[in-house]
């Protein structure tokens, strides 16, 4: 077993090795553009872009006139919001979101908002789960977008994107959804769910980073974004910029992995998250899951356990690579906004860890983390004067404490 | 983040974890800092009747490594001291003895305001005692 152990598979995955073999044939052999109309040069290129425009549309059950390339799933949110928000400014100035979305998201939607849009931002319950009535109630009739993520990157919880879809299709609403946590991990079908827009990135799904797509539906209703960056009309004109061949192979080829190998993976990274966290919960105390059980992705956990400060934690297992909420591991000294939005109090928020478990991944791996952590929880517990009064008995929410 | 070999010394090894009884007369305690903070510090001194000097110093810390280390080396500082030399240990040299980067110069401060508060506890407790004792005599 080979250290450090990588577990923070929702941040980047590593790059299968059968994407890079599939893709390095277009940096030197075939680099031709795909624009590139009348030569051999381009029309390669071209073959190669359509092949990878299928493999996509065939993940998530669209057709592949459908997918347009882009550099990844921040600019498939920007233009997909700010692109629709221009498009059918006449029809209406609101759009929904979720508390618990992606920066990505998030920071697009406050930027229309400079622009005189209105935006609501939903609460979630406290399984991060957005409530469907509440949605039902915020739209108006200036509503023209509802935007909330297929599945939590912190958190891992799948929201109800189908109900979401089919409310929004009632209501003559677009949906679109930020897919790049759940893309190749569950099965994503864009007419059962009734998605109109989704992002997709690459290097979430074992491809290279650099390069997405977004899903445009074109049929029922045929949907448009107004380009946000003005060029030589690729992509039928909502995406300029010379085509990423490479990238778009690698893309491509990860997604066709996927889709052969979804059933299989699900099982074996199921299996390892729920090992991970029966071996945690068994031998640790007051540890608590965060989010919902049920609906959740497959290879993803997020735990705080309390009385443990996430950033002493890390410290303790500086041989494995996974994630905290904890305020001292952000830039901002603020604990996460998405476990906030659940309800938790800071104190959890800070105890946090995410794992993200990949295909990579070994079953000794697993076995490595559990029992690491254990000791270091203990050990960082016996520290911990918050564990210390817990035990005997002071209820922590009562004590007044000194602050500046 | 790259830690300092010394706040991971601390953080490995850290020294005086432990508990003194908070109801003696000789020991002070001070605890700052909250749990939604990510940071609570618990600082405790035992003082020698006699001398004046603190002979014993405890600690327990909720919070990141370089606020377990900086209240680690605050319990090495304290011993031996008296207790006017310890008011005088300042968060800046908590800051340059373990190379702190800026953003996590909270955590000596928080470090030095354990030491205030345990020492003020442990002055309050004497104030209280001298006129029992004289009511005795």
């Amino acid at each position: 077993m080979k250290t450090p152990i990588y577990l923070d598979n929702h941040a980047t995955t590593q790059m299968d090795p059968r994407v890079l073999d599939a893709m390095l044939p277009y940096f030197t052999q075939y680099f031709g553009n795909a624009a590139s109309r009348n030569h051999e040069f381009g029309w390669v290129a071209e073959q190669a872009v359509e092949k990878a425009r299928k493999q996509i549309a065939d993940l998530i059950g669209a057709t592949a006139k459908e997918i347009i390339f882009t550099s990844g799933a921040t600019e498939s949110d920007n233009l997909s919001i700010k692109g629709v928000a221009e498009m059918y400014a006449e029809k209406g100035n609101h759009i929904i979101t979720a508390a618990t979305e992606h920066k990505a998201v998030l920071d697009t939607c406050k930027k229309l908002e400079k622009n005189g849009y209105r935006v609501t931002y939903m609460p979630v319950k406290g399984d991060g789960l957005i409530d469907l009535d509440m949605l039902r109630e915020a739209i108006t009739d200036k509503t023209i977008l509802v935007t909330i993520m297929y599945a939590n990157n912190e958190i891992g919880v799948l929201q109800p994107v189908a109900e979401i879809g089919k409310i929004c299709r009632e209501k003559g609403v677009l949906f679109h959804t930020d897919g790049v946590q759940a893309i190749g991990k569950v099965p994503v079908d864009v007419n059962r769910d009734h998605i109109d827009l989704m992002s997709i990135t690459a290097h979430k799904l074992y491809g290279p980073k650099g390069v997405g797509a977004l899903y445009v539906r074109r049929k029922n209703p045929r949907v448009q974004v107004t380009a946000q960056m003005d060029g030589g009309g690729h992509e039928r004109g909502m995406r300029s910029g010379t085509l990423n061949v490479p990238g778009i192979v690698g893309l491509g080829e990860a997604c066709a992995i996927c889709q052969r190998e979804m059933p299989e993976e699900t099982k074996r990274l199921q299996y390892l998250r729920d090992k991970l966290r029966n071996k945690l919960e068994s031998e640790l105390d007051e540890v608590y899951l965060n989010g919902s059980w049920e609906h959740r992705l497959p290879h993803s956990l997020n735990l705080s356990f309390a009385y443990v400060e996430g950033e002493s934690l890390l410290m303790g297992i500086n041989d494995v690579a996974v994630s905290s909420g904890s305020a001292c591991t952000s830039a901002t000294l603020e604990p996460s906004y998405v476990l906030k939005a659940l309800g938790l109090g800071d104190d959890i928020a800070h105890s946090s860890i995410r794992f993200g478990i990949g295909r990579f991944n070994t079953e000794e791996e697993i076995d490595y983390v559990a029992e690491k952590l254990i000791v270091v929880v203990r050990k960082l517990r016996e520290l911990s004067p918050l564990y210390e009064m817990a035990k005997e008995g002071i209820d922590l929410s009562k004590v007044s404490w000194v602050t500046d | 983040m790259a830690y300092s070999d010394k706040v991971l010394d601390h953080y490995n090894n850290p020294r005086n974890v432990g508990s003194l009884d908070k109801s003696a007369e000789n020991v002070g305690t001070g605890m700052v800092g909250a749990p939604e903070c990510g940071d609570v510090m618990k600082l405790q001194i035992k003082v020698n009747d006699a001398n004046g000097i603190i002979e014993d110093a405890k600690f327990k810390t909720f919070g990141c490594g370089s606020a377990i280390a900086s209240s680690s080396l605050a319990t090495e500082w304290l011993k031996g001291k008296t207790v006017d030399e310890a008011l005088a240990i300042k968060n800046t040299d908590i800051v340059s003895e373990l190379s702190l980067p800026p953003v996590k110069i909270h955590c000596s401060v928080l470090a030095e305001d354990a030491i205030k508060a345990a020492i003020g506890d442990y002055r309050a407790k004497q104030a209280k005692r001298v006129p029992a004792e004289q009511t005795v005599a």
